[in-house]
């Protein structure tokens, strides 16, 4: 609509972000979030709940105005091109924006009049997840199970085949095999060239991404690549086991030197100063020594290479 | 001593059966995850042992009363928090309090005294009279897990108690599942996250109903030669016939 | 137009797989009408009166003859003292009091301030009203047969002679005066009620920011949303004429073209509400305390299906005023029940039309097609 708006952004950009801002009242929800996004990129808002994804989502999907800083997709503003933008994305919502009372069948078809098409047009995009759940197609939306709901959603949401598919926390409440399969069909999604923007609290699916945004309270701490996020790790990352795992944390947290110990998994994730001299700084060797001598058995020490949850932990710490 | 005793639980929808034949038990101050796929049968399950639901067959013991029989007993004996409910949003943090003690029946003095502690405990003084709805999510599961154990029950029942909660809040959380387990309260956990499978001491899988297996996290892993519980819940859970449905 | 087809058939469908909406909306009128037109009636059959009668002369014999003789009252007992007058009401045996003052016969021919008083029981003013009412009217004919007797007699020809009839009711019927306030309710149920709790469900489940987040145009949305209650306030205003016809026997003394058009009228000024309250809030709740609130219960009051609207306080007078539904009402009156052309309604034709116009456009400005 507006051609001036769209000189500011470089078109090569499939979503392009500067400084935007919003706040709820008093509340803030996002601060200064700049960050761009390439055409088939699979690119995921990382973060737990309330942390301001599903505000960023709806901004970019042109559903609220920011206060400040601007957004464009596909090259068009989000703002004073909202009807261009409505036409090209894809959203699924972090609720299942499903209607209940109506069929599996019914609701694709409702979806895809809304973007003036058809089914039988846009089968070949959807046929890989739909097929899952076509046996089912003349029941209720509302007596499915929940991974069964998201991939209808999802369904719904690329019927028109959209350039660019924005899906807000679609994995979240989903069992892991469930959410195995949404990923696989994401990552089928992308060979087709279809640009996607996934937001999740679940960490672990960082690495199902190709960049990341960590974000909390409003504001990104980190965008890259997960394996740059994770190489860029700060502290030397040490894994411990042994007998009596609760009091062993405890202990842990004791012991000069440790900055940080949190359970992971069937074992502790100590960090410590990487390359400190000092002499309070660990290494696997001391930290067994100073267990040893408290009486822990069966302890296991492996230095270990950080996750996305530890660095995630690690930037929220400071 | 065991404080959940399970034997041929059944419970039937029409001609779906929801859960099928399930026997088990929990001892005391143990923590128990009960994990399954969507649509697997553990709310139904979990429903039952909180004696809302009347099985169809088969029998089950909570905190020494029969789910059918004594079911208001159950009830009054447990404690109750899950994902999607756990506190009123639109009242203060100690009208949360008082009103769950009251309907657990606990005395105003010990009320009053045992909030101050509470909020201590958590570092929430100065949340007492901001409304829920006001706090951060991980705050407010903390405070709902609290408020669950107020009236000190045998066992909780926790549904899904950390989804979407922040990583350092929800390894906090699972702290205070251990300090409650030290007390002796017995928690009984449903989880998304596979990694807090490896917190509890022992962790049953539902797959169509059914309890596939059931030992510690250290078992299962060996048993199944998975290197994590993810691995041994992919594993289990691509049997399902009905895949979710 | 497929999608808008499409659309329309999906709102159909959400109204047609819940039962109970589908039952409200289509056996809601019929019971209305049926428990309003015989249960709850406030017609007088067979009531029974008692009289306080110091005179006992010809005048006073005569009217409680005139009373007694018609089909609506049976006399009860005289009374012989007005002492027993708060007994007898408290026991519920009679539906009111006639009380006639001394010297009754003397005073109506010679000094003309012949005191009569009828007292009825005020708790249930309607029918108190309808009651008082109809007595005074038998009391008038009587006055003026009495007086037409005595001047034949005298052969002096007094002054005019003033008839009264009860006019477009001549029976007392209370569905007269029912009809046209359940279709005001009716109308104003379907399409402001159902319309504004429709849209503020889709906001609540989160299909609405699907919807908005589509090329469709918000208006389309809208409209697609219309047609269903549209459809269904036909279907009922069709089924309230043909029981209130048939059943009620109260015939449509006006144009049919004209009551239908003005029906049509009211309808699409309720659809605006409809959209007007869907645009301002965004939970179904809301959305039906307000419909419910602020528009379906005065349209009971005003009615007249319990209370008559002239006992009603002046505050609630003046607020009706703005009520589209009080003009309605009023309108089919005229038309239905009076059998008035258009010049009698024009007034209230122009406010509803001025009211649907304004609203439309508020809520057209109102509409959010973002979030907030």
């Amino acid at each position: 609509m507006n051609p001036v708006s769209k000189d500011n952004f470089t078109v090569t950009h499939a979503l392009s972000c500067k400084n935007i801002s919003r706040s709820y009242g008093k509340v803030k929800a996002l601060g200064n979030i700049s960050f761009d996004v390439e055409p088939g990129e699979i690119f995921g808002v990382i973060g737990p709940d309330g942390a301001g994804k599903s505000t960023l989502f709806r901004i970019l999907t042109t559903l609220l105005l920011p206060d400040s800083g601007s957004a464009s997709v596909e090259g068009f503003d989000v703002v004073s091109d909202y009807k261009k933008i409505r036409k090209i994305v894809g959203y699924m919502p972090g609720r299942f924006s499903l209607y209940q009372d109506l069929t599996v069948e019914e609701n694709l078809r409702i979806f895809a009049t809304l973007f003036n098409t058809t089914i039988e047009e846009n089968y070949y995009l959807i046929k890989d997840i739909y097929s899952q759940i076509e046996p089912f197609k003349k029941r209720m939306a509302g007596a499915l199970s929940g991974g069964m709901k998201q991939k209808l959603a999802l369904s719904c949401a690329l019927i028109h085949k959209p350039s660019i598919l924005f899906l807000d926390e679609p994995t979240t409440g989903i069992d892991p095999v469930s959410r195995k399969e949404l990923w696989e069909m994401l990552r089928k999604l992308k060979s087709q060239g279809i640009t996607i923007i996934v937001s999740t609290p679940y960490m672990d699916e960082a690495s199902l991404c190709d960049r990341i945004a960590l974000i909390q309270n409003g504001e990104f701490l980190k965008i890259d690549t997960p394996k740059a996020i994770v190489e860029s790790f700060g502290r030397r990352l040490i894994s411990v086991k042994g007998d009596n795992m609760g009091l062993l944390l405890k202990r842990l947290r004791e012991i000069p030197g440790v900055i940080s110990c949190f359970a992971f998994g069937d074992s502790h994730h100590v960090t410590t100063e990487r390359d400190g001299n000092s002499a309070d700084s660990l290494t696997a060797d001391s930290l067994r020594f100073a267990l040893e001598k408290q009486g822990h058995t069966n302890i296991e020490i492996t230095p270990v290479e950080a996750n996305i949850e530890d660095c995630f932990m690690e930037l929220i710490a400071r | 001593m065991k404080v959940i005793e399970v034997e041929n639980l059944t419970k039937k929808f029409g001609s779906f059966t929801a859960v099928d034949n399930i026997s088990f038990s929990v001892e005391k101050g143990e923590i128990f995850g009960f994990l399954g796929a969507n649509g697997a049968g553990k709310t139904t399950a979990m429903r039952m042992l909180c004696g809302l639901l009347s099985p169809t067959s088969g029998k089950g013991v909570v905190a020494g009363y029969d789910i059918l029989h004594d079911s208001e007993k159950v009830k009054a004996s447990i404690g109750y928090m899950s994902q999607k409910f756990a506190l009123y949003e639109d009242l203060k943090v100690w009208e949360n309090i008082r009103l769950y003690a009251g309907i657990y029946g606990v005395s105003e003095k010990e009320t009053r005294e045992r909030t101050q502690l509470l909020l201590a405990e958590l570092g929430f003084e100065k949340e007492r009279n901001s409304l829920v709805k006001s706090l951060p999510l991980g705050w407010r599961q903390k405070l709902a897990f609290s408020v669950s154990i107020f009236h000190n029950p045998s066992i909780v029942f926790l549904d899904e108690p950390t989804g979407g909660v922040d990583p350092v809040t929800r390894r906090q959380f699972w702290e205070m599942i251990y300090q409650a387990s030290e007390r002796g309260i017995t928690v009984f956990v449903t989880t998304h996250y596979m990694d807090e499978a490896e917190y509890c001491n022992r962790v049953s899988i539902m797959v169509d109903g059914r309890i596939d297996a059931l030992d510690s996290p250290a078992s299962l892993r060996k048993e199944f030669g998975a290197a994590d519980m993810d691995e041994v819940f992919r594993k289990l859970a691509r049997k399902s016939k009905n895949n979710g449905l | 137009m497929r999608e808008f087809r499409i659309f329309v058939q999906k709102e159909f469908f959400h109204i047609f797989r819940d039962r109970w909406t589908t039952l409200i909306l289509l056996v809601l009128p019929v019971l209305m009408i049926i428990l309003f037109g015989f249960g709850i009636t406030t017609e007088i059959r067979n009531t029974k009166f008692a009289v306080y009668d110091p005179s006992r002369d010809d005048a006073t014999r005569g009217i409680v003859n005139k009373l007694e003789t018609s089909d609506y009252f049976t006399l009860d007992s005289y009374l012989s003292s007005p002492s027993q007058i708060e007994q007898l009401f408290k026991e519920g045996r009679v539906g009111f009091v006639v009380v006639f003052g001394e010297k009754f016969y003397h005073s109506l021919l010679h000094t003309g301030d012949a005191k009569i008083q009828l007292i009825a029981d005020g708790t249930d003013p309607n029918t108190a009203s309808v009651l008082t009412n109809y007595a005074t009217a038998l009391i008038n004919t009587y006055q003026q047969e009495l007086l037409a007797r005595q001047q034949i007699a005298s052969g002096i020809q007094r002054g005019i002679t003033a008839e009264t009839r009860l006019l477009y009711n001549p029976t007392l019927k209370s569905a007269y005066n029912i009809v046209p306030g359940i279709m005001g309710m009716i109308l104003m149920l379907i399409c402001a009620l159902m319309t504004s709790v429709s849209i503020a469900r889709e906001k609540e489940l989160g299909t609405m920011e699907v919807l908005l987040v589509s090329p469709m145009k918000p208006f389309l949305i809208i409209l697609s949303k219309l047609v269903p209650y549209f459809t269904i306030s036909i279907v009922n205003y069709i089924t309230i004429l043909l029981l209130s016809v048939y059943i009620l026997k109260v015939p449509i003394a006006g144009s049919l073209v004209l009551l239908t058009a003005l029906s049509l009228l009211f309808i699409f000024v309720s659809l605006s509400l409809g959209i007007l309250i869907s645009s301002l809030v965004e939970k179904q709740i809301v959305a039906l305390l307000i419909s419910g609130m602020l528009l379906l219960m005065p349209a009971v009051f005003l009615s007249g299906l319990m209370f008559p609207v002239e006992t009603m306080p002046d505050v609630l007078q003046w607020f009706s005023h703005i009520l589209p539904v009080k003009w309605f009402i009023i309108a089919v009156r005229n038309v239905m029940i009076k059998g008035l052309g258009i010049t009698s309604i024009l007034k209230e034709v122009a406010l509803l039309a001025g009211m649907g116009v304004i609203i439309l456009v508020v809520s057209i400005k109102k509409f959010k097609y973002r979030l907030e």
